[in-house]
């Protein structure tokens, strides 16, 4: 290439940098509107970038200080050395927010610091998260303080955090020796996980879940983008009307044009490095469900933010001179091509079609281990969505065109959308993508959910709590009796669990024996009569062994010995003369049990330290607080005692975060529509001003002109919600079968989707009448 | 009958007295009068930036002055709210402006139906009414062209029927002709003053130019905001 | 244009010598034309005649007759109600009207309702040649329009007189 051409080249797009930022109050305003909106769109888009990876200083985080169950095997028997420290589980949950609790009890001078720690609490004292913190000194946490009855002496610092607003505390505690039982309270020498964990590769429905979550929210931004650098299209083509009268030829105008462009979105990218920043820090303060994350740990991966930071000038210049492929530059005023060429349906029907190819090969692969090609799940869902963006002009167009004319308000509108439908086809672009997005991952999430989600089988009508005893704490009669005394409570049924072998030496020979008092067994089964020191059998065992074993009168041992190995107690445990056969609760606590059933007074005293206890408390629904009431009592018992809550289902975790990050990135996303909604009405507005002055001039009721302006927008975006609606159902469909999943449609859903695309309509609207009422004023009339 | 509290000629349809308005630190008007009769039309003159405007939108009820009384047909304008303002624009009034007055979307019929509409009249109704107007203005074969369809002349000549379709006692014309060259402009002020005298309309006509304010009965000079009636000073 | 109204108008300002009338005049209002003394004499012989202005002296000594002229009482009437009165509107009117704005401006009479009363008086005519267009053939209209653009092009120049008095006022009375 010549150096000449090249110059040339170089001036003219300097001189659109130059006219950007020169065009006085009014080019002011437009290239900050612009860069306002390219920033918000760049800071979106990075945050998008930065996820992975805030993903993975979690992961390495939550890594770094586990400190459980990695002992499992061998902490029975392990010694204290100079280095030990004993650490006991002691997780919460208050007013259903989880709190991480360890106690820790170091054995040597050498003893690890769990990250975030500058040192050991000493017993009494705890140290806590910020968040738990501030959370313990609120109003409402009375009950916390009681649960937590140590003194704050630190707080722990962010390597021992996995969000900003993770609740988290380490109490010193000493005794814990005796309970080491390698679950909740284990002995370890270091902190992290020793050893990788084996990658387990991603369900492929998740995959296709989470690629379709990022297609269908980048989407509607990169439509944004599009909308912001087209900000004051109007005055702009006047300014390069301008320049053609001076002596520039058409190739010179697109060029400033293109620099004008660059400059916007160049400018652009500097608000949106801004904007995510601060982004990042509001970040910090921000949780979402249980989801918190630490500003430092958004950082986009550089790869990334380099192809943001050029992808989004590159399209910004492409996509003004898109716009200009129809618009002739005279030098006085520009001239759209003389009649709008009609709107061809062909190829505008060839993307939604691409699309479904695309998809359509893989219907079927996510049942059986099937995998989707990533390129073709992206490549057909971004084809699909643009097709929104790409039939919309047509169908608004074709519409309009046979809209008949009602009251003055209705005409205006109509007549205005005939004449030019380009524009508000273009405003309402973004929202239809978004609405089409989210109506076919609202169906997708809603067919799927069954496979994510899994039925505890909990009746939570029997109980509410269950709180499992540690090995080694007090008797579970007196912590049954205990948390009957305790406020909040309404029932309560302690049982133990064990097995019982047939002989010594034969562990493999046995059955399960449950123990608990008259009162707890009949949560179980059906007994007519009952006193301590009686024996059952549940049901009608199939279990061979168990019959035999349910022998009146036998012998059966606890704590068998395993050949080869340590020899175990034997507790010999004589069967009483009458084993009485009782018929299982339907509602029973515990589904599907079998085997024996023993009231306290039946066993050998010997036997108490072989049995696993649970007791399940039923709350007094007139106590207000009464899950956290009965929690603080379980701790004062011992704080070794863990404490579910029954819940009838439970959601894979992985599938609650997509959920949650789909609904934060579409609220983020309308709102950024919303916003670019704003300008550009607001632009047309003002483009209409000395019209609308002399409207009211003559008479028109403001009223008529702001109904007019409503139609204008409720109409296009009513076609575009009808059009995102079916889009998006199908795309919905044809994700569905791919999973493999019967197709049917969450109809609330799918309208509650649809009604918030409307109602950001309603609000900006709304939001342009203060301005429109000020524009028609009739100052606007003044030429002078 | 109550007379209006200055002294203006007897009959008079649309009386100012003391008219004062000012925009920030600009005084627009400073103490003008005026005053027309049914049937008459007033040229309203004087260098730019005169205020001339400024006593248009005053007189016609889109602005209110800061101070002085307007009395129209025997009523003081500034005893009415916005809403009564401006239904009297819609139904006793009509307006010419310069430039920017046709709504672009609509065709020239529908835009000379526009104030029928807003009276409430049907669509068919208004535009049978228009059509007529139209007619009589020469451009009753552009009925269905939008606005960026036809000429200058053509465009004002649509807009005075517009002003014309209600009938109304007072036309307000600012600067009418303002766009357009000499025989176009000469054409639709006879247009317009044909069709005023026809209805017994008062014309309020703003202008500069002298073959514009000669199609009119009576003139009255505004400078620095003041007004002279000269038939009155000679 | 009114030489006489003129040199009455300049006498108002105090008592003068023909000559002096002459070089005065000249040097306001005859920029091309000087005025020849024969028709400053002959002018005011007849104003003389007329009781407009009377001899308030006479230089003795040789040389021409040097008389030296005021004006009188009617004198003054007289140059009031000329310039009250428009001038026909009629082409080529502007040296008359320049005369009898800056006659105003020195003699301290509001030059401004000059120019207002000349404008209505333009419009007066104008309208009624308007009329005459509406009414004739198309000759009539082609004669009407040379007048009206004569007219109108006064009427300019009034406009632009009017805004320019201050500046006016300041050049002739310097």
């Amino acid at each position: 290439m010549s150096s000449p051409a090249v110059r040339q080249w170089y001036r003219d797009l300097a001189m659109g940098l130059r006219f950007a930022f020169t065009g006085g109050r009014e080019g002011w305003v437009r290239a900050v509107l612009t860069a306002v909106g390219v920033g918000l769109g760049v800071a979106l888009l990075l945050l998008t970038t930065a996820i992975p990876n805030a993903m993975a200083t979690r992961e390495s985080r939550e890594a770094a200080r586990q400190d459980l169950g990695i002992t499992y095997y061998e902490n029975g028997d392990s010694k204290p050395t100079d280095k030990s420290l004993i650490v006991a589980d002691t997780d919460t949950e208050f007013q259903y927010e989880e709190i991480r609790g360890r106690l820790l009890e170091p054995e040597g001078a050498d003893a690890p610091l769990p990250p975030g720690l500058e040192k050991f609490p000493a017993p009494g004292e705890m140290v806590v998260s910020p968040a738990l913190a501030e959370m313990l000194e609120s109003d409402d946490a009375r009950l916390l303080r009681g649960r937590l009855p140590y003194e704050t002496v630190g707080t722990i610092g962010e390597a021992g955090l996995i969000g900003s607003k993770e609740l988290a505390y380490f109490a010193g505690a000493d005794g814990l020796a005796k309970r080491i039982d390698g679950s909740v309270v284990a002995r370890i020498e270091a902190f992290g996980q020793t050893e990788e964990q084996p990658e387990e590769p991603m369900d492929p429905v998740l995959l296709l879940l989470t690629l379709v979550v990022f297609a269908v929210l980048l989407m509607p931004v990169a439509v944004f983008i599009a909308t912001a650098v087209r900000f004051g299209g109007e005055q702009r083509d006047r300014r390069l009307a301008a320049l053609r009268l001076v002596g520039s030829d058409g190739r010179m105008t697109r060029r400033i044009a293109a620099g004008e462009a660059l400059a916007g979105s160049v400018l652009g990218l500097a608000f949106g490095t801004v904007f995510f920043l601060l982004g990042r820090e509001i970040a910090g303060s921000v949780q979402i469900l249980t989801f918190s994350v630490f500003p430092s740990y958004l950082n986009p991966s550089p790869a990334l933010a380099l192809l943001v930071a050029f992808a989004v000038p590159a399209a910004a210049v492409a996509v003004t001179l898109f716009a200009l492929r129809g618009v002739v530059i005279e030098p006085l005023g520009v001239v759209r091509t003389a009649k709008p060429a009609r709107r061809r349906l062909w190829w505008r029907l060839l993307l939604p079609l691409g699309g479904l190819a695309l998809l359509s090969p893989m219907i079927g692969q996510g049942s059986d281990n099937g995998q989707f090609n990533e390129f073709m799940v992206i490549g057909g869902v971004v084809l699909l969505l643009f097709g929104v963006t790409a039939l919309l002009p047509w169908v608004v167009e074709a519409f309009v065109a046979r809209l008949g004319s009602g009251a003055v308000s209705w005409q205006l509108a109509v007549r205005r959308l005939q004449l030019g439908s380009g524009s508000a086809a273009r405003m309402v672009n973004g929202i239809a993508v978004a609405v089409a997005g989210a109506v076919a991952l609202q169906m997708l999430f809603s067919g799927v959910e069954g496979r994510f989600t899994e039925s505890t089988g909990l009746d939570t009508t029997r109980a509410q709590l269950e709180l499992a005893l540690p090995q080694g704490g007090a008797p579970v009669s007196t912590v049954g009796e205990k948390l009957k005394q305790a406020k909040g409570t309404d029932t309560v049924a302690a049982l133990s669990t064990s097995t019982v072998s047939a002989t010594r030496k034969a562990p493999e020979e046995g059955t399960e024996v449950t123990v608990g008092d008259c009162v707890s067994l009949r949560e179980l089964a059906q007994i007519p009569s009952c006193e301590d020191g009686d024996v059952f059998l549940m049901g009608a065992p199939e279990d061979p062994t168990t019959v035999t074993l349910a022998t009146a009168g036998r012998t059966l041992y606890f704590d068998a010995s395993y050949k080869g190995e340590e020899r175990g107690a034997e507790v010999a445990w004589k069967l009483p003369g009458e084993v009485k056969k009782v018929a299982e609760r339907p509602d029973s606590l515990r589904t599907a049990m079998s085997g024996l059933m023993a009231t306290p007074g039946a066993l050998p005293a010997k036997a108490e330290p072989f049995l696993y206890s649970t007791v399940y408390v039923r709350t007094d629904p007139t106590v207000p607080d009464a899950l956290d009431e009965v929690r603080n009592a379980a701790v004062a018992i011992d704080p070794l005692i863990r404490t579910w809550e029954w819940e009838t289902t439970r959601q894979v975790d992985e599938f609650a975060t997509i959920q949650t990050g789909l609904l934060v990135g579409a609220a983020a996303v309308l709102a950024l529509i919303g916003a670019s909604l704003l300008v550009s009405q607001l632009e047309q507005l003002r483009e209409r001003r000395k019209l609308l002055s002399a409207l009211v001039a003559f008479g028109t009721r403001r009223r008529t002109l702001g109904l007019s302006v409503l139609w204008q927008t409720a109409v296009p975006i009513a076609l575009g919600l009808i059009l995102a609606l079916s889009f998006g159902l199908a795309l919905g469909a044809v994700l569905l079968r791919m999973t493999s999943v019967p197709v049917t449609i969450d109809w609330a859903n799918v309208l509650a989707m649809t009604g918030i695309g409307g109602a950001v309509v309603l609000l900006v609207t709304a939001l342009s009448m203060p301005p429109l009422m000020r524009m028609m004023r009739p100052e606007g009339l003044r030429t002078e | 009958m109550t007379a209006p509290t200055p002294m203006p000629p007897a009959g008079s349809l649309l009386v100012a007295t003391d008219l004062r308005k000012a925009y920030g630190p600009t005084t627009a008007l400073d103490g003008a009068e005026f005053s027309i009769h049914p049937g008459e039309v007033v040229a309203v003159m004087g260098p730019s930036g005169s205020g001339k405007s400024t006593l248009l939108h005053c007189l016609a009820g889109i602005v209110p002055p800061d101070s002085g009384s307007i009395v129209y047909n025997g009523r003081e304008m500034a005893t009415m709210n916005d809403t009564q303002r401006s239904a009297l624009r819609r139904s006793e009034f009509g307006f010419v402006f310069q430039f920017g007055q046709l709504v672009p979307e609509l065709t020239c019929v529908e835009n000379v139906a526009l104030p029928l509409r807003l009276n409430g009249a049907s669509r068919k109704e208004a535009e049978q009414t228009s059509l007529g107007w139209m007619r009589r203005l020469e451009v009753d074969d552009l009925a269905r062209k939008r606005p960026s369809e036809v000429s200058g002349g053509q465009g004002q000549r649509v807009a005075v029927a517009r002003s014309l379709v209600t009938n109304p006692r007072v036309l307000f014309a600012d600067e009418p002709t303002g766009a357009l060259d000499s025989l176009n402009g000469e054409r639709v002020m006879e247009l317009l003053t044909e069709a005023a005298r026809s209805t017994n309309a008062a014309v309020v006509l703003v202008t500069h130019e002298a073959r514009v304010a000669a199609y009119s009965d009576r003139e009255i000079v505004v400078r620095d905001g003041k007004s002279r009636d000269m038939e009155r000073a000679v | 244009m009114s030489i006489g109204h003129t040199l009455l108008g300049l006498l108002e300002s105090g008592p003068r010598h023909g000559y002096d009338l002459k070089r005065a005049f000249d040097e306001k209002f005859g920029h091309d034309r000087p005025l020849h003394y024969g028709q400053v004499y002959s002018t005011m012989s007849r104003l003389l005649k007329n009781g407009l202005v009377e001899v308030d002296g006479i230089e003795p000594g040789g040389g021409p007759e040097r008389k030296r002229y005021a004006i009188t009482e009617a004198g003054i009437t007289d140059v009031q109600q000329w310039l009250a009165t428009p001038e026909k509107p009629e082409p080529y009117l502007q040296s008359t009207l320049y005369t009898k704005v800056v006659l105003a401006l020195l003699t301290d009479r509001d030059a401004a309702d000059i120019l207002d009363s000349q404008r209505s008086e333009h419009l007066r005519m104008m309208r009624i040649l308007t009329d005459r267009k509406r009414k004739g053939d198309l000759a009539d209209q082609l004669i009407c329009d040379h007048a009206l653009f004569h007219l109108e092009a006064d009427l300019r120049w009034l406009e632009l007189t009017a805004a320019r008095l201050g500046k006016l006022a300041e050049a002739v009375t310097r």
